[in-house]
């Protein structure tokens, strides 16, 4: 009933091929949805149209339901990332130990709420529900390395060292 | 297989035996992001420079526990056991006086972290025995430790209904926080009609905010969580499993993968599981996200592809579940004390605990104390017990306001009841529930308003918008305590958020709006002054609350 035969990527961008692999290992089946979202999202840093096109064409699932799913689900970005990213942990450990300051220091600073990008598109400020790091809060992740017992001054001098990388 | 597993012990032992000494470096997440896999390679580095690679062993390994004095080192001496010692923040720099140390028979005093105080004592270890002890990403270690034999026990001398009423003497209740016994629960999908298969989901998606127990349990003995799932699948006829992770934990998803793959490789998984018919597949499903997916039949519309939204129960899952089958859903915990229930039998676990729960619980230690960490105790042990002699206490001299168990489903408990042991009943009287074991502990600087409303702000967030009580309630609440707290509202907004939070229990479809008034009923109930304090009407005994400050 299901035609398995595969969809051309909309490029020939090498990245779909790693996208096309998910897919297949998943037999092209529609409860491989979320695992080639977060392939894609992995692959390309955001979901855009075109991705979400490709992926509901591929796997034969309405493009609504496609994007019904990547809104849902808090990982999935719809907007192309800033060159870094900040993700502050907002779990009640965090929080209680000052989480809050943490965010508004960077939103007065650099002028972005979580979710946002910098305008110069250096980096993306998240927000995560919980680390998993709660013995070290308050806790922050710079690109993907997890840095504990935050205060407002060590949070700005490392995204400060971004800038001055550049 | 038994043979296999012998050999496997065997040679394990040797190898230990040629090492006169042994450093066991804390590779679990906390440490992890202190930078404990450069003191790995600093402290391996050290040896080999030092010619001592070949007496001394040098490895990682799981959670060791006090993540705040992290990263941990655990060195002990094979002809010196009783003089084994636990080193505290460790960095690549000290790396080499330790080393030194241990060479001269001596201790590097200054980084000695004392092992004899009740935060190690008091402890029971059943799930978190291998946690720190063996390599989490070598399957031998494990089977040395005396693992898989639960598995092959069950496989081979057991039937099926033998494993059920094993766990089901054993008194084990789901470790989720519902407290469901799980024999029950096991009997229930055993004894359903399968159109063509049955499925068993390992709930992985640990969503409360300040809960870490089941990604350390995954990151530092995943294959007890496999061999615990695999007994299941024997026990209800299933031959098909699904880990459901969160995405936000990529090491404990990489380790399970590599455990799996070894599983599969000595035959303890796959088809043919120890040598004999039954078999037993299973998948890692990533989570993106989503608190609700905690819920069961929202995580089962999530492993099928579609957005996690819940449905109303009944159907259970247990005879409508993943893909319209028979299902069973147990969490993290819950599999990994189903090993040493069949090692040892339900008698033998039935034995710990109170009369209604059994066994001992994970719980993890965070915010306003000393000790923040992970701990395992026997059920029924009073909460001033966890927080002032494990806990150590509160730091800076503080005091102690109120402990939060059970992320946002849970409660405030108010010093006044810390006598409560913890089970599950007790925790429930209280206003509270058990969770799955994330206890946050707070003290006077934090506003039980702002608490509350901390919390409301995540059920909003998370809600997932199919029934209307909890979309459209939980931001009326959110909304009426922001307004509280700001010092904008009267008895009037009081008496509507209280009348909001019955309105939401009672009309919500899932366990996420059912639970998400407990946090503003419970600071309510214990705290209801701070809540007049802030009305612009209410009577007050104290000066108007401030905006508390950042601790230090």
């Amino acid at each position: 009933m299901q035609n398995l035969k595969q969809i051309d990527p909309p490029s020939d961008d090498k990245r779909w091929r790693i996208v096309q692999a998910t897919m297949r290992r998943n037999g092209h089946k529609r409860s491989g949805l979320i695992e080639t979202l977060h392939t894609v999202q992995e692959s390309f840093g955001f979901l855009d149209e075109e991705s979400l096109r490709y992926v509901a064409f591929s796997l034969r699932t309405p493009l609504s339901q496609v994007y019904g799913v990547s809104t849902f689900y808090h990982l999935f970005s719809l907007k192309p990332a800033g060159k870094h990213s900040c993700v502050v942990c907002t779990g009640t450990a965090c929080y209680i130990k000052g989480t809050p300051q943490l965010l508004q220091e960077i939103q007065e600073m650099y002028g972005i709420k979580p979710g946002e990008t910098t305008e110069d598109g250096a980096f993306s400020l998240l927000t995560a529900r919980c680390v998993g790091s709660c013995g070290l809060a308050p806790v922050a992740v710079f690109d993907g390395e997890v840095l504990g017992n935050q205060t407002p001054d060590r949070t700005m001098e490392t995204l400060r060292r971004w800038y001055d990388d550049e | 297989m038994n043979e296999q597993f012998e050999q496997i012990t065997a040679k394990e032992q040797a190898a230990a035996a040629k090492f006169d000494n042994a450093v066991h470096v804390c590779v679990a997440a906390s440490c992890l992001s202190s930078q404990s896999d450069k003191v790995l390679e600093t402290f391996q580095q050290q040896l080999k420079e030092n010619g001592h690679s070949a007496s001394c062993q040098v490895k990682g390994v799981g959670c060791l526990g006090l993540c705040s004095r992290g990263p941990l080192v655990a060195v002990s001496h094979r002809d010196r056991p009783e003089s084994s010692e636990l080193y505290q923040h460790v960095t690549p720099d000290n790396a080499p006086q330790i080393v030194a140390a241990l060479v001269a028979g001596e201790t590097a005093a200054d980084l000695v972290c004392a092992t004899d105080t009740p935060f190690f004592q008091r402890q029971t270890k059943i799930v978190l025995e291998n946690s720190g002890h063996i390599d989490p990403e070598r399957i031998e270690e494990y089977v040395a430790a005396g693992g898989y034999q639960g598995l092959l026990t069950a496989v081979t001398e057991m039937t099926p209904n033998d494993v059920i009423d094993e766990v089901m003497r054993s008194g084990l209740r789901g470790r989720g926080g519902g407290g469901y016994p799980t024999g029950l629960k096991w009997t229930t999908v055993a004894k359903a009609d399968a159109k063509q298969r049955k499925y068993v989901i390992c709930n992985a998606d640990e969503g409360d905010p300040g809960a870490f127990m089941d990604r350390s349990v995954l990151e530092s003995d995943p294959h007890r969580v496999l061999e615990g799932m695999t007994i299941a699948g024997y026990a209800i006829g299933a031959d098909k499993g699904y880990i459901y992770v969160r995405g936000e934990y990529p090491l404990a998803v990489a380790r399970l993968k590599k455990a799996i793959n070894q599983a599969r490789r000595l035959g303890v998984l796959g088809s043919g599981v120890c040598g004999t018919t039954f078999n037993f597949q299973i998948e890692i499903r990533l989570g993106a996200g989503a608190f609700v997916c905690g819920e069961e039949t929202a995580l089962i519309a999530s492993v099928e592809g579609k957005r996690g939204q819940p449905r109303p129960r009944p159907p259970y899952p247990a005879e409508y579940g993943l893909w319209g089958e028979p299902t069973l859903i147990n969490n993290v915990e819950t599999f990994a004390n189903v090993p040493p229930i069949i090692r040892n039998g339900g008698d033998w676990y039935a034995g710990m605990g109170t009369a209604k729960s059994k066994g001992t619980k994970v719980f993890a230690l965070a915010g306003a104390i000393n000790n923040t960490g992970l701990i395992e105790v026997p059920m029924g042990i009073p909460l001033r017990e966890i927080v002032y002699e494990i806990g150590g206490g509160v730091p800076h001299g503080r005091v102690l306001k109120a402990v939060q168990t059970g992320g946002p489903s849970g409660g405030c408990i108010p010093e006044a009841y810390l006598e409560t042991p913890v089970d599950y009943e007790s925790l429930q009287q209280l206003g509270s529930i058990m969770g799955s074991g994330g206890l946050i502990v707070m003290d006077e600087t934090s506003n039980m308003v702002d608490v509350a409303r901390y919390f409301m702000e995540f059920c909003m967030t998370e809600s997932c918008g199919k029934c209307v009580p909890c979309r459209v309630g939980t931001v009326q609440m959110y909304h009426l305590l922001d307004k509280i707290y700001a010092g904008q509202a009267t008895t009037k907004e009081l008496a509507l958020l209280e009348k909001l939070c019955k309105m939401v229990r009672e009309t919500s479809l899932c366990g996420l709006g059912q639970t998400a008034p407990n946090p503003v009923n419970s600071t309510l109930r214990y705290f209801r002054q701070e809540y007049l304090d802030l009305l612009l009407d209410g009577e007050r005994v104290t000066a108007v609350a401030t905006t508390p400050e950042a601790q230090p």
